[in-house]
């Protein structure tokens, strides 16, 4: 009834949309989809593909999961290698013991599976605020990495506890060439990007910042605190469960538990503090410069010549030191990290005509 | 006549420290009713209390007559009470737009998969709250902002929001916990204006805390003076005014 009363009051219209102003945007969707699933398999070599594009690509998979629970539902996590860890053990098994299931099933199973382990570690999330919910994550990291080495049955009883890729095919299409891979990668990031795009554009993604802005404010306001801050965590599993699943089968062909040390969730923190908080596509960016930087550096060093005045094994030490100093001054220089940089500039360069 | 709103025998205490003893008084259907006292009195505890921020030690909370049994924050935001706070407790780094639809987030019926994939009742939903969201912008004159980051708007813009956020699922109740505060003659005036527009037009009940009588004494229909967490006044403002024990607490006496 009083909604009625209101709607006649003054009604200016739901639909004021912002459609007009989309088209350059669309443009620049349908160039990047073209460059990335029809350019890029055809000219990226084997060592571009393998050792550049596919890591990056699953690595910023696994930012977009973590990102997902701290930059919009601001939840901290620090065992996201773990839910890595998960989704590949998880598909590895079902490959082996479920041969029929077609790949991507086995993908979204796997996913489901590190979710429920998101969920099982999410719940003291209900009780625990702020830093301190490090603790739980961090059990994570280490009980199910733990897990994974001390029962053999998840690595099939291997003597060397590692998992090898099975065969990877799709409805009969072999993915185990470095282009079928980069596709696999591509595809899934692709989809799943979307994924994230409408559930942060939903109400669930509304809510989850309306929690990490003001918690009690969002109780109030009637946001169901507790259900959303466990679908956050299934969520961002979900993701670096998959992220997980490609890292060991279609970047590495081989993994262990160790490959999803605590080292690896920490590299997936900074991929989302380098890239943007609260940001998509920027979890990309971050995974660039976390998988370029270390490659760039090794190619600079002799370039400069500095391996004539320091020994291999300095140099080997001198690297990472170099790396993380640099993380510091992006974090410095950009604190909203390189998604806010890139936004910049292209807004600059858009309006760069008029100004000049 | 019913009572939107009754306060009976309510005390609260922080160990040990009384926030409000054996408080009492009921707001009528329609009514604006004005909390006022000095610093401390307990006005906010008592807000707190009203919607299930603080659990209180005794005493009931009836909402239309119907005891408000276990309240909760959640409870009380689904039987229809609004809240705004004394600093505003917006979502800073969110759009006006969205910060106004999180208020409607609990009258969605759509699940996670219907969310995620944008099927079933998702464009349904996201239809009407859209349109419901911006009726309450258009109403409170705030379409212009629809997409600005809330923490970059001016304070009597964000106090405005906070309002929408709070009035967009159309609360029986609504508790304004000085939504003055801070502001200049011109922009109280203008609140004012809006929420004497709110209380008639949409029929809300509405409890609110404010410190300048002026605008007290203009924009409520009834007064409840607070002091030291007990009642020390209750009636229309003129009686309030001219009530000495409110004077002395309140006011200040003579010398």
């Amino acid at each position: 009834m009083s909604a009625s009363k209101l709607a006649g009051t003054a009604h200016l219209g739901g639909t004021v949309s912002q459609a007009p102003r989309l088209s350059g945007r669309r443009v620049a969707i349908l160039v990047a989809l073209i460059l990335i699933y029809g350019v890029i398999p055809i000219v990226g070599n084997d060592y571009w593909l393998n050792s550049l594009i596919i890591p990056t690509i699953v690595m910023g998979l696994a930012g977009l999961g973590l990102n997902l629970l701290m930059g919009y539902a601001g939840l901290i996590s620090l065992g996201s290698a773990a839910f890595m860890a998960t989704g590949a053990f998880a598909t590895f098994n079902l490959l082996l013991r479920l041969p029929i299931l077609p790949l991507p099933v086995v993908l979204i199973l796997a996913g489901l599976i590190a979710g429920l382990g998101g969920l099982i570690f999410g719940l003291p999330s209900l009780r625990i605020r702020g830093f301190y919910l490090s603790a739980p994550t961090l059990a994570a990291q280490f009980f199910l990495t733990w897990l994974f080495q001390t029962y053999h049955w998840f690595s099939n009883n291997s003597m060397s506890l590692v998992i090898s890729a099975p065969r990877l095919e799709f409805f009969g299409y072999d993915l185990s060439s470095s282009r079928g891979r980069y596709l696999l990668v591509a595809l899934t990031a692709g989809l799943l990007l979307l994924l994230a795009f409408a559930i942060i554009k939903s109400r669930i993604g509304r809510d989850w910042m309306a929690i990490r802005d003001m918690e009690v404010a969002a109780s109030v306001t009637g946001v169901p605190i507790a259900r959303r801050k466990l679908q956050a965590y299934v969520v961002s599993s979900f993701f670096l469960g998959v992220a997980g699943a490609l890292w060991a089968f279609a970047y590495l062909g081989t993994a262990d538990s160790n490959t999803f040390s605590l080292d690896k969730s920490f590299q997936v923190l900074f991929i989302v503090l380098i890239g943007g908080s609260a940001s998509l596509l920027g979890n990309f960016v971050g995974a660039a410069f976390i998988v370029l930087t270390p490659i760039v550096l090794d190619i600079l060093v002799p370039v400069l010549g500095l391996d004539t005045y320091i020994d291999q094994g300095s140099i080997a030490n001198i690297e990472p030191i170099i790396f993380g100093a640099l993380i510091i001054f992006l974090l410095i220089k950009e604190p909203d990290g390189l998604a806010s940089l890139f936004s910049r500039t292209i807004r600059a360069l858009s309006i760069w005509p008029l100004r000049r | 006549m019913t009572a939107a709103l009754m306060v009976r025998d309510v005390s609260l205490s922080f160990l040990g420290v009384r926030a409000l003893t054996s408080l009492s008084f009921s707001v009528a259907q329609g009514e604006i009713c004005a909390l006022i006292g000095p610093n401390g009195a307990g006005k906010s505890s008592l807000l707190n209390v009203i919607n299930g921020v603080y659990r209180a030690d005794s005493g009931d909370i009836l909402i239309d007559d119907q005891l408000f049994s276990h309240p909760t924050p959640a409870r009380a935001a689904k039987i229809g009470i609004g809240r705004t706070f004394q600093n505003n407790a917006l979502f800073r780094r969110m759009s006006v737009i969205d910060n106004v639809l999180t208020g409607l987030t609990r009258q969605g019926k759509a699940g996670f998969l219907e969310l995620a994939f944008r099927l079933g009742r998702y464009s349904t939903e996201q239809r009407i709250e859209r349109a419901q969201a911006e009726d309450i912008l258009a109403f409170l004159d705030i379409s212009a902002h629809r997409d600005a980051i809330v923490g970059q708007l001016p304070y009597g813009l964000q106090k405005r929001v906070e309002l929408a956020r709070a009035l967009v699922a159309l609360p029986k109740l609504l508790l304004l916990d000085e939504p003055m505060a801070g502001m200049n003659k011109n922009e109280k005036a203008e609140l004012s204006q809006f929420i004497s527009d709110v209380n008639r037009q949409l029929g809300t009940t509405i409890v609110l805390i404010e410190h300048d009588i002026g605008v007290v004494m203009g924009l409520s229909h009834h007064v409840v003076v607070l002091d030291y967490g007990r009642k020390v006044g209750d009636g229309t403002p003129e009686e309030v005014r001219r009530n000495p024990d409110v004077i002395a607490a309140y006011l200040g006496t003579r010398h």
